[in-house]
This record gives C-alpha cells, structure tokens and sequence, in this order.
C-alpha cells in the first residue's frame, strides 16, 4: 500500500525564528563565496525567502535567508565525482510559494564540461545561461529570477 | 464571509482542477512568486540521491520542549504534538531533522515584521528542533499557538498552525508544511489550508487529538504523522491517491 504524501504548504514569512536560528551557510572553508539576489516576477527582490545548497557529492548542505535586499551568501567548493558538469542543487523557499523549487547552479569556468552536461544541453541558450553563475571578484554571483524574461529554469522534484 | 462566497479567495473553484496550484489565485503571494513557465524534468532520478545528514550537534538544549527555553514558562495551553515520520510505503525514517515554528498563544511571532497588536510573551520564543527516534518518531512540547490575521483578504484570518520542516533520507524527501489543529472553524476561510486542492490530501495537514499522547494533569496530547512522498511530480503530491 502506498500512503498519501503529507502536502506542502508555504513556509511563510516568519520562516527565520525556525530556520535561521544558527549560521549555516558555510559549505566550505576557504571556499568561494556564491552570492545572489532572489527576484519576483515584477523584478523586485524577495526579501523574504530562503535558499537551500546542497553538494550531493560530498553532502555538504547550507542555508542562507535573504535579506533586507533580496541577497543570499554562501562559502561552498565546487563539487566532484557526480556525473555531468559540477553544480549545486539549490531549493528556494519563500512566502507565495506553496512547494519549494528546485534549480541548479554550475561553475562559468568550467566551459567545457558544461557544453556537454546532459541537463544544460538540452536547455536553449537563454535558459542555460540562467543556469550558470557568473564571476564576481574572487566569487562567484547567481541571481534567480522566479518569473519574467529572465526567469530561472526549475526542476521538477 | 467565507471562502466560496469572496470574490478574493477561491479554494473551491473548479476551473483550478484538483491539482495544487502553483499560483493560487486566494492566496495573493503566489501571483508574482510561483514560476510561471513548465518545471524542466531532470534525466536523472532524484529519488535515488541520499539527502544531507544531520547529527545530534544540530540540536540544543531544550530545543525539544518549547516551554522549558526561557527562565519561566510561557502563557498559553501546555500541548504535546507528536507522531511518526515515515515514507509513502510507511517505512519510519529515523534520524530525520524536524524543525518547527510558531506563533505564541496570543497569535504573535518573535519576529520583527510581524505587527499583529498582539503581545509578546517574553517566555516563549517559538522554535524548536529535533531528530525522529529509531521508529520514526517526533516529540515537541510547546503551547498551541493562537489563531492571528494577516491582511491577505478583508477580515482575513489564519487558523491556528505550526510549520514544519523536514529533511527524510533522500534528497527528494525534503518537505516544509504546516499542522492544524482538529475542528478549527477557520478552515473554511483560510487560502494557505485549501491551496492543497484534494479534500482527502488537505485533511492531512490536521493533527488528531490523542488521550495516549496526552500527559495526565499536565498538556493535551495530538497526533500527528508525516508521510515524505518520493517527488518527481511536481507540485502535486497525491496524485495515486486510489
């Protein structure tokens, strides 16, 4: 017999007195530093939302609620040993959003290794490029975009 | 007014199908939020990708009992909320970080945009962690949170609720939520409850008061078990309902 899986239900505004309680957003030390802004559909930032990394390679997990302006920090490795381009899977949780989302982000430098992977090519050149992070001083920079011309590719999950 | 009746709110609306939407038309947040294109499927089969590990280092001190973190004990209904964690073939997932939050028993959080005129109860903070025992099981103490309004819609109410989140074994089996309380006569009004579409899938959401949960001369107990689905169907998650 299969059961009914429990439903989601939005994590609300008021996610953080929960889930921020501590700092987790270091998946590396000496890492780089993956910074980004989260966007609504009408281009402003969501000040409100919560993104999750995750390094399926290592295990690695982190957390980093946006603030004030929409931005998120992580310190994190690129990973190694999966199949296809490294990247990060990344979850985005905000208020409005009845489930989490799932995208990815990939490494600029690793030009070649991304013109093969199996998900970014099967993507048009638009969409793969919401996809990719890009460089950012000694960091790398990855805005997500929920809606609009620019919006970032999700997975379902 | 309730829900079927507003021309804001709209949980019974046939044209939106069975299926949890996306973009819920009552409840206002999700218009510029929810993506608006297909979710891309991945070649890959999620559900074999074990999820992050958490170990006893990611719990504190009480983190358990949400009336015992502060130096009195906070006003409001002393409640037991417990249950189990299992997967869709009700196998128990030991180990599972479970955290939660919620309002205190005045219906306000510990949070800084939260204006409700409600007030703070400086012996209640609202949180609490925990890892499920060896047969899936969960256990907070908390008090049951007071119903508060928030704007969505005129006189708009939520019912009383606390949010979940979870992290099973794999990657896919990471779910938040929210648990309501039984005979809430809020129901009806509340978007965020009815955005799960299935009547039968909704009633999920709503914790069952429990007398062998309930410790004697000290805090009602209620039931609540948690099923983490195996993913891959997007945003609806009770599609082999049979």
């Amino acid at each position: 017999m299969t059961l009914v899986p429990t439903p989601s239900q939005t994590v609300g505004p008021f996610y953080s007195i929960g889930l921020c309680r501590r700092r987790d957003d270091e998946l590396a030390t000496n890492g780089i530093a993956l910074t980004g802004q989260l966007h609504d559909g009408q281009g402003h930032p969501i000040v409100d939302g919560m993104i999750e990394v995750f390094d399926a390679s290592s295990g690695r997990w982190g957390r980093s609620g946006t603030d004030g302006s929409g931005r998120f920090h992580f310190v994190v490795s690129k990973p190694v040993g999966r199949a296809g381009a490294p990247h990060l899977d990344v979850f985005v949780f905000a208020r409005g959003l009845l489930r989490h989302q799932l995208t990815r982000v990939y490494f600029p430098d690793e030009t070649d290794a991304n013109a093969v992977d199996p998900v970014l090519s099967a993507l048009g050149p638009d969409d793969r490029a919401t996809l990719v992070a890009r460089p950012d001083g000694d960091g790398l920079r990855f805005d997500i975009h929920m809606q609009g011309d620019h919006a970032t590719v999700f997975f379902v999950h | 007014m309730p829900v079927e009746d507003s021309p804001i709110v709209l949980p019974d609306d046939p044209s939106l199908g069975p299926e949890v939407q996306v973009d819920y038309p009552g409840y206002r947040s999700t218009r510029w939020r929810a993506p608006d294109r297909p979710l891309v499927t991945l070649p890959e089969d999620l559900h074999e990708l074990d999820g992050p590990v958490f170990g006893v280092d990611a719990l504190g001190e009480n983190d358990a009992d949400l009336t015992l973190q502060h130096e009195g004990e906070p006003l409001g209904e002393r409640i037991v909320v417990t249950g189990r964690v299992v997967d869709e073939d009700g196998r128990p997932l030991p180990g599972a970080l479970v955290e939660v939050w919620q309002a205190n028993a005045g219906g306000r959080y510990r949070h800084e945009v939260d204006r409700h005129p409600a007030p703070l109860d400086p012996n209640f903070s609202g949180a609490g962690r925990c890892l499920t025992d060896e047969e899936g099981r969960y256990r907070f103490v908390p008090v049951k949170p007071g119903a508060y309004p928030w704007g969505n819609h005129e006189n708009a109410w939520r019912p009383a609720h606390i949010h979940f989140s979870l992290f099973g074994r794999t990657f896919t089996q990471r779910l938040v939520t929210q648990m309501y309380f039984p005979g809430d006569p809020l129901f009806p009004y509340d978007p965020i409850f009815n955005s799960v579409r299935d009547p039968r899938s909704r009633e999920l959401l709503v914790a069952r008061f429990d007398l062998d949960a309930t410790a004697p001369e000290w805090a009602l107990g209620f039931q609540w078990d948690i099923v983490l689905g195996r993913g891959g169907r997007g945003t609806t998650p009770f599609e082999e309902v049979a």
